[in-house]
């Protein structure tokens, strides 16, 4: 086995026990992103000599034995919409082409004091609008799996670099599916948090009453250890909660006996692939096996999330991207004709097509006269659909459902269908608008070898179930590698 | 849901977007799709539910009223388009 290809915590284990060093776990991963990088293109900035700078001082570090954590060596990526002091932090947006923030996100110094070492900026759609990392100003990211596919999307550089080894994990952000719906189609594990579980400082805002950021790994074990360090009050985010998160990774069991695990069935009708299907309920039938019981239940009002999602989260996307108009940091444009055409005309240029449709929906959805129709109206929807969801919740421990409708599709086969690619999340948005945790692992390969991924959505602040619910599938699964 | 071109162009002086005629005209269908999309919304009776704004209950988070350490000017300036050495520059607002 190649050294890039094991585990944040096999890497972990390997240098804590002095067999190889932070430097050569990270000289591995820059090797490997040599090798990969022109056919995956997961990545915006790759930071060689900072990374090797970074693990050096870790080797120092754990040399001293100040460095014990669960990730201290362990070189990883971030979305380039998380801040980094002095680092390009884009959004892969035209807009923010040249911006070098003058501070770090919380997680970003949450994963700095944790002794792990930033190998570089991954890819995503332009501000995180998307589900294919088609709308990136600078590349096209692609499937490891098949390069003539998509990733997946916002967070596509994030899995991709994961699943292709060119990161031992990544973080990502989740605002209607951007972490799971990739994850789902690279094979790696993804997980969205619960609604305020991880401060924001520092992430650039989408949607803020949907915006969550989390981990994409390459098991279960992972995706604790880094909910572990990144999760946790933060006086910098006011909507960031103060209450004991407790230790994740010592919730891992594997003991699911007794379970209670709804399957929604609006989630498995049509549209839902049959091979999607069958894998998910193989998953289902392992875990009855462990001693879960599953059963088939109801949540009627999920046919509503997908448009209450984008009335919302284009509204609070309009407002948020109100900030970028050539001022203070970012793109100018070079011709205009006095301040107003300047914001104007930074704008028309500085953004691309899929972010400007986001920004005249919900400037429409806010404007005078529609606020009662479409905004107001789609949060008094999200009042119900939370209610469906605390309703269901009495009853079940998690509910179980497929993480996208089909494996990864082709690239520019939805590009020119804003609705039929909004589609594509029509499993992971309701999560957000429940402001619930949810995970995604792989649970099997259709005929073609792609990944297909299953969701499993939790309580408010029940990671722990649904973690451990992962991990016991996850040792029923047999984990096939891309070849690259 | 019909959209007109001059709502569009209403929408996008709101937005401040210059709009080419190419990109409103695809706006406007795309407008119509994704709104007449959201008008699903209307099959639900909505009548005194109160809105949901997060989705985890949310109180005031205040902290004390104490001065603490802020960025150096220069810092924040390094990312300007157009600056002085010690302010923002924009095009002349008042003539």
């Amino acid at each position: 086995m190649e050294l890039f290809q094991y585990t944040a915590h096999e890497i972990a284990d390997k240098i804590k026990a002095k067999e190889i060093s932070s430097v050569e776990a990270t000289k591995a991963v820059l090797s490997r992103i040599d090798a990969v990088e022109d056919k995956v293109e997961s990545y915006v900035t790759v930071l060689p000599e900072h990374a090797l700078a970074q693990a050096e001082e870790m080797d120092k570090k754990i040399a001293a034995g100040e460095a014990t954590g669960p990730l201290a060596g362990v070189p990883m990526a971030l979305k380039d919409n998380l801040c980094t002091k002095d680092i390009l932090t884009t959004c892969s947006s035209k807009m923010l082409y040249n911006f070098k923030p003058p501070y770090n996100a919380t997680v970003t110094e949450k994963l700095k004091n944790a002794d792990t070492v930033l190998v570089g900026k991954v890819n995503m759609d332009e501000f995180a609008m998307g589900s294919s990392t088609e709308n990136s100003y600078f590349k096209k990211t692609k499937n490891p799996y098949d390069i003539t596919k998509v990733p997946g999307g916002s967070s596509g550089g994030s899995a991709a670099c994961v699943s292709a080894d060119e990161a031992y994990f990544a973080l990502g952000s989740d605002t209607g599916g951007s972490i799971r719906q990739p994850a789902a189609l690279c094979g790696c594990v993804g997980m969205k948090p619960t609604y305020g579980s991880v401060s924001r400082y520092g992430l650039v805002a989408f949607a803020s009453s949907l915006d969550q950021i989390g981990p994409l790994t390459k098991d279960v074990r992972d995706c604790a250890a880094v909910l572990d360090t990144i999760m946790g009050h933060d006086p910098k985010d006011s909507t960031s909660v103060n209450i004991d998160h407790g230790n994740l990774l010592s919730a891992l069991t594997g003991d699911i006996r007794g379970l209670k695990i709804g399957l929604p069935q609006e989630y498995m009708g049509a549209g839902i692939s049959s091979d999607v299907m069958s894998a998910v309920m193989g998953a289902v039938d392992n875990m009855r096996g462990l001693g879960a019981e599953a059963q088939e239940m109801h949540l009627p009002l999920n046919e509503y999330a997908l448009p209450a999602y984008y009335m919302i989260s284009s509204a609070e996307a309009s407002s948020n991207l109100a900030r970028y108009d050539g001022v203070k940091y970012g793109f100018r444009a070079e011709h205009f004709d006095g301040l107003v055409d300047m914001y104007c005309q930074t704008r028309s240029e500085g953004f691309g097509a899929e972010v400007k449709r986001r920004i005249m929906i919900g400037t429409y959805a806010l404007s005078s006269g529609y606020y009662d129709a479409y905004y107001k109206k789609a949060q008094q929807v999200r009042t119900l659909i939370m209610q469906d969801f605390q309703k269901a919740f009495e009853t079940y421990d998690v509910l179980v459902t497929p993480a996208t409708p089909t494996t990864a599709f082709g690239i520019g086969e939805k590009t020119d269908n804003p609705l039929e690619m909004y589609m594509a999340d029509i499993c992971t948005v309701s999560v957000n608008i429940g402001g619930l945790p949810a995970l995604v692992l792989p649970c099997g390969y259709d005929a073609a070898g792609l990944p297909i991924g299953i969701q499993i959505i939790g309580k408010p602040f029940g990671e722990a179930q649904v973690l451990n619910a992962a991990y016991a599938l996850e040792q029923t699964i047999t984990k096939v590698r891309p070849t690259l | 849901m019909a959209i007109t071109k001059e709502q569009v162009l209403h929408v996008a002086k709101l937005a401040r977007l210059n709009l080419t005629d190419e990109e409103t005209e695809r706006l406007r269908g795309d407008m119509e799709n994704i709104i007449g999309f959201a008008d699903k919304l209307n099959e639900l009776d909505t009548e005194g539910v109160v809105p949901t704004a997060h989705a985890i209950p949310m109180q005031n988070a205040f902290r004390e009223d104490v001065v603490i350490p802020s960025y150096d000017r220069e810092a924040i300036l390094q990312n300007a388009p157009d600056r002085d050495e010690e302010a923002f520059v924009v095009p002349k607002v008042v003539e």
